[in-house]
């Protein structure tokens, strides 16, 4: 069985390389210029896959993308899932299988590479058939910048398949010959295996190109925003619905025409042809020229064209007018087409007259352009009568459609559709087009066809057998009952039916589905009009459309000056918005928790060190600086002398907690606002956005710090002997640097800004350096503190640290429904300000409601239990019937080391009048009692921030 | 993925700006003269209509400008782009 349907000579195959491959176990041999499915049914293989509603056997029905049957499973050279054969290139080395409908991703990491390019270009020529080549030269040769995209392996389009002539000489001679030209144009760029799959809007499109397995990178997603666009996307055949339509052997005419003239491959021995118009005749005529016994032309119409009929008397070809396929045989394979006469309605056929045995019954219901990507832009559609199927019909985007898309079907029309579409678009573009010439084609006469949608068959009255949609199994009888279950519009028929849903997003069965309920309805075709197209036109991978963007690369990562030093001392890292923070650093031996309590005593005992170089940093200069934040915070900064740090809160228009941070005065018109970690860019974009378009008259100007500094924080008693051993000049007594003051001076060499801040209570300093020096500094400083035992510690250290000092973290204790007010931070609001942002919305009378959740502490009775965040709080121990009412929820918890017990915060309704409540929060199974408490757990007096 | 023209920057991507929602929403000049329907109203209400809609837009990843563009949002087509002055939401 060694490629015994394969043709002695002829096709686009390289004879000299063949190569091997493995179809479900067996090997199997063919050529490169393959496609699987034709080296498949060179090898005489036409069943492929096993359909996924019903497991019935399906075989190869189309040469491209339009596949809706011939799935395949490929496990190597990479397992990928639902390829169409038709669609994949046959190598050494390909392994695959057929599918039932549903296929299997890669466990493995996929170690290919994949890319992404971006262009512009004047003219982007969509299709390389006659249309778009054609297109393409007249642009080209003005000089514009064209792109060529194909989804093919080579250009050409239908003339790949067609066997036909132009200029008297091989029709595939002028490709070669315009191909050539256009590769010669430095402004032009070919993109063969390339399909464009969106179209979005400004003529935006996306391509996806297949760069084969052995290249750089594997696939490429090419974005591509284009001046004009030629559509050029051709038209793919329709088939015909009747009973057992979907058996493997039965295919479509073209090809079957084009597996004969383009891969030299006979789809069978013996055929029958059944179509509704003249384009069937030409696949009838090449494959009996080629050896294949035709064993009869069914065509359903009346008159047949005399033009083709004479062809087909010459070779001995019988005809059948007014007859139809209605039914077939055969289990793997078609065995026999069962023909019947068919009246002029086409609704009433007489019982079957005529069995007919074939291996292959080739079929063709007309042509469907393929609008997707003009539809995808916007474009509107009509049905058009002379062809029964919709063409594009005027877009709102430069584009245009050229060719077989627009509904001419012969080559000569085609070509000259396509040169003026180019030399039309090329001019919209600003250049100086001609009309490129065009080759002479032999044009036959066209017949007009007949619109079949549904051939009745005799035992299959209910239309269970009459499949419409292959690839979904969706057959007449579900449109049936789509309709009657009142549905008469395509776009619900289709989402009940599933037709036009999967991998082939309907390329064969979407118009004839409008044609079938059109007919079940009884309406015509054109009102009932056709389904919606999206992106993307042919399935695209994830891979491809993340490119590089994965793993280190889906994310920029942003580290501070120290963070080489912090990976050193074995630091594991949060991820704090894109910065990566050090969360703890265990000792050897050490569990987060152990780690966490011993950073923690070290700071409450001794001195502890932290990199805060992340804290958010905004320049705000100009001599309305003052006048500014005043608006911004929602406490008065206009005060704050020079030398001096206060915090602030930030709110939105609405009254709710934004950010914080603190603001410190440098200077009469200059401040330096810090902000959290992962707010920073909200909170410039907030500012901006309030300076630029609402308060214009303000002369103020923002610019982002954060990276100009490294922040290091040194904290605990110990922590001012520390910083007086490598900074002798500053006075860090508490006298000459009191809290919330700034000075500048030498630390450790280096000129550095020293602000006495605490985020723990304990007796703080924060040294800003500028971001070359953090590094150096900080390990002056580790070095300076190892007498007094030094320890670094991390974000979660930091966190326990603050919620013992009830400092909420914004984000983590408020989620944009939190006011100060529910914080319980009423003092950081300003009484004076006539005006700040979140002022008036105080007084609303949701937000100054008295029962709102108020931030409060929770002490669980059981001393060894942590809440876990996130935990609910209700009011009694039994639950009792849903709905439980929910008093608030845990925003922080910890065990604390100093407290000796686990600890909580948490947003409770009315929760400051519940201090010394006992309420229940369920964890696991069952509520456990808590007591409410004050926010602050430790040091309430505030003793120890100043040593 | 729109072509958006910055007063500034000229045509660039979609992904370099940063939807602002409605414009022409003028804060109330003195917030505390107006009653809490009033203010509901300016911090909530927004038109939401199918047709010509003037809208904020910041170059977010470029001169970090807002700035108003009317944009029909049956269709996407933008018009007037023009430096944002007063009014934000």
């Amino acid at each position: 069985m060694s490629n015994e349907f394969r043709l002695a000579d002829g096709g686009r195959i390289d004879r000299d390389r063949p190569v091997r491959f493995d179809f479900e176990g067996q090997q199997l041999q063919g050529y490169a210029g393959d496609t699987l499915a034709s080296a498949l049914l060179a090898n005489g293989v036409h069943r492929v896959a096993t359909s996924n509603k019903y497991g019935r056997p399906r075989g190869i029905m189309a040469a491209g993308a339009e596949e809706p049957n011939a799935l395949v499973q490929v496990e190597a050279p990479f397992p990928e899932p639902m390829l169409p054969a038709t669609t994949v290139e046959v190598r050494d080395g390909l392994q695959a299988s057929g599918l039932p409908g549903k296929g299997r991703l890669a466990t493995e990491e996929d170690p290919a590479r994949y890319d992404t390019m971006h262009t512009h270009c004047d003219v982007l020529v969509v299709g390389a058939g006659p249309a778009g080549l054609a297109a393409a030269l007249s642009a080209a040769r003005s000089g514009a910048r064209v792109i060529v995209a194909d989804a093919d392996t080579e250009f050409g389009g239908s003339l790949l398949g067609s066997g036909q002539t132009l200029d008297g000489r091989a029709a595939t001679d002028w490709v070669r010959r315009t191909t050539a030209e256009l590769a010669e144009h430095p402004e032009v760029r070919l993109l063969p295996r390339t399909t464009v799959f969106g179209y979005y809007e400004d003529n935006y499109l996306v391509a996806l190109e297949h760069r084969g397995d052995d290249a750089s990178s594997r696939q490429r997603i090419w974005r591509m925003r284009a001046r004009e666009v030629v559509l050029a996307t051709g038209a793919h055949e329709r088939p015909l619905v009747f009973s057992g339509n979907d058996r493997p052997g039965i295919m479509l005419a073209g090809s079957a025409r084009t597996y004969v003239n383009r891969y030299a491959v006979l789809p069978g021995r013996r055929a029958v042809v059944f179509t509704t118009n003249d384009s069937a005749y030409a696949a009838a005529i090449d494959l009996h020229d080629a050896g294949v016994e035709i064993v009869a032309v069914v065509d359903a119409r009346e008159v047949v064209s005399t033009y083709w009929a004479s062809l087909c008397v010459e070779r001995g070809i019988r005809i059948h007018a007014s007859t139809g396929v209605v039914s077939t045989s055969g289990t793997d394979r078609i065995t026999s087409a069962h023909l019947s006469s068919l009246g002029p309605e086409g609704n009433h056929p007489t019982s079957v007259r005529q069995v007919v045995t074939c291996d292959l019954l080739l079929v063709s219901g007309g042509w469907n352009p393929a609008v997707h990507l003009h539809s995808q832009a916007r474009g509107s559609v009509r049905f058009a009568e002379d062809i029964g199927a919709f063409v594009p019909d005027g877009t709102d985007q430069a584009a245009r459609s050229a060719g077989a898309v627009t509904g001419v079907l012969a080559t000569g029309k085609c070509l000259t559709s396509g040169a003026e579409a180019g030399r039309d678009a090329a001019r919209a573009a600003g250049f100086d087009a001609e009309l490129a010439r065009v080759p002479d084609s032999k044009h036959a006469p066209i017949l007009a066809a007949r619109h079949l949608w549904v051939v009745p068959g005799s035992g299959d009255s209910d239309g269970t057998t009459q499949f419409v949609d292959l690839a979904r199994d969706a057959t007449v009888a579900d449109v049936r009952r789509a309709v009657a279950a009142g549905m008469d519009n395509v776009e619900h028929v289709k989402r009940y039916t599933t037709i036009g849903t999967a991998h082939d997003q309907g390329k064969t069965s979407g118009t004839l589905s409008t044609g079938v309920i059109a007919e079940v309805l009884g309406v015509g075709v054109g009102e009932l009009g056709t389904t919606t197209f999206r992106a993307p036109y042919t399935p695209v991978t994830f891979a491809a459309l993340a490119g590089r963007e994965r793993g280190d690369l889906y994310d920029p990562v942003r580290v501070t000056a120290m963070h080489d030093w912090h990976v050193e001392q074995g630091a594991l890292f949060e991820n704090v918005g894109q910065w990566k923070r050090p969360w703890y650093y265990p000792h050897s031996g050490e569990d987060m928790e152990t780690a966490v309590l011993r950073e923690c005593y070290a700071v409450r005992s001794g001195v502890g060190m932290q990199d805060v170089s992340t804290l958010g940093k905004i320049d705000v200069q100009g001599p309305d600086a003052a006048e500014f934040l005043d608006l911004v915070y929602t406490n008065k900064m206009s005060t704050l002398k020079v030398g001096r740090i206060r915090y602030g809160l930030m709110c939105t228009a609405d009254g709710m907690v934004f950010d914080d941070g603190t603001v410190t005065r440098t200077a009469e018109h200059r401040y330096l606002i810090s902000t959290t970690s992962g707010g920073a860019a909200n909170v410039l974009a907030h500012l901006e956005d309030w300076l630029q378009t609402e308060w214009t008259h303000l002369r103020v100007h923002l610019t982002s710090v954060t990276e100009h500094w490294a922040t290091i924080a040194l904290v605990g008693p110990e922590s001012r002997q520390v910083l007086a051993d490598v900074a002798p000049e500053l006075d860090v007594d508490n006298d000459g640097f009191g809290f919330m003051t700034w000075q500048e001076g030498n630390v450790a060499g280096v000129h550095a800004r020293v602000c006495r801040i605490s985020f723990s209570g304990e007796l703080a300093f924060e040294i800003n350096v500028p971001w070359w020096y953090g590094r150096e500094v900080w390990e002056v400083l580790m070095a300076g503190g190892r007498p007094y035992g030094i320890t670094p510690y991390g974000t979660e250290t930091m966190h326990v640290l603050r919620a013992e000092k009830g400092f909420p973290i914004v984000g983590q204790d408020t989620d944009g429904t939190i006011t100060p007010h529910d914080l319980g931070m009423s003092w950081a609001v300003s009484k004076k300000k006539d005006d700040f942002l979140g002022k008036r919305s105080f007084s609303r009378p949701d937000t100054a409601r008295t029962d709102r959740k108020h931030l409060v502490g929770l002490l669980p009775e059981d001393t060894n239990l942590v809440l876990p965040e996130g935990a609910q709080i209700v009011e009694q121990p039994e639950l009792g019937e849903p709905p439980v009412p929910m008093l608030g929820h845990v925003t922080s918890s910890y065990r604390s080391a100093v407290l000796g017990s686990g600890f909580a915060l948490a947003v409770v309704k009315g929760g400051r009048d519940r201090v010394g409540e006992t309420l229940y929060s369920p964890v696991g199974d069952r509520p456990v009692p808590v007591t409410v408490t004050e926010p602050v757990f430790y040091d309430k007096e505030g003793a120890r921030r100043d040593g | 993925m729109l072509l958006i023209h910055c007063p500034w920057c000229g045509a660039r991507d979609e992904a370099e700006f940063r939807y602002g929602g409605q414009a022409h929403v003028d804060r109330p000049p003195d917030p505390n003269a107006v009653d809490d329907r009033e203010w509901g109203e300016y911090l909530f209400v927004r038109d939401n209509p199918r047709g010509r809609f003037s809208e904020r837009w910041v170059h977010s990843a470029g001169c970090r400008r807002w700035f108003d563009v009317v944009r029909d949002t049956a269709t996407n087509e933008m018009s007037a782009e023009v430096p944002s002055r007063s009014g934000r939401r």
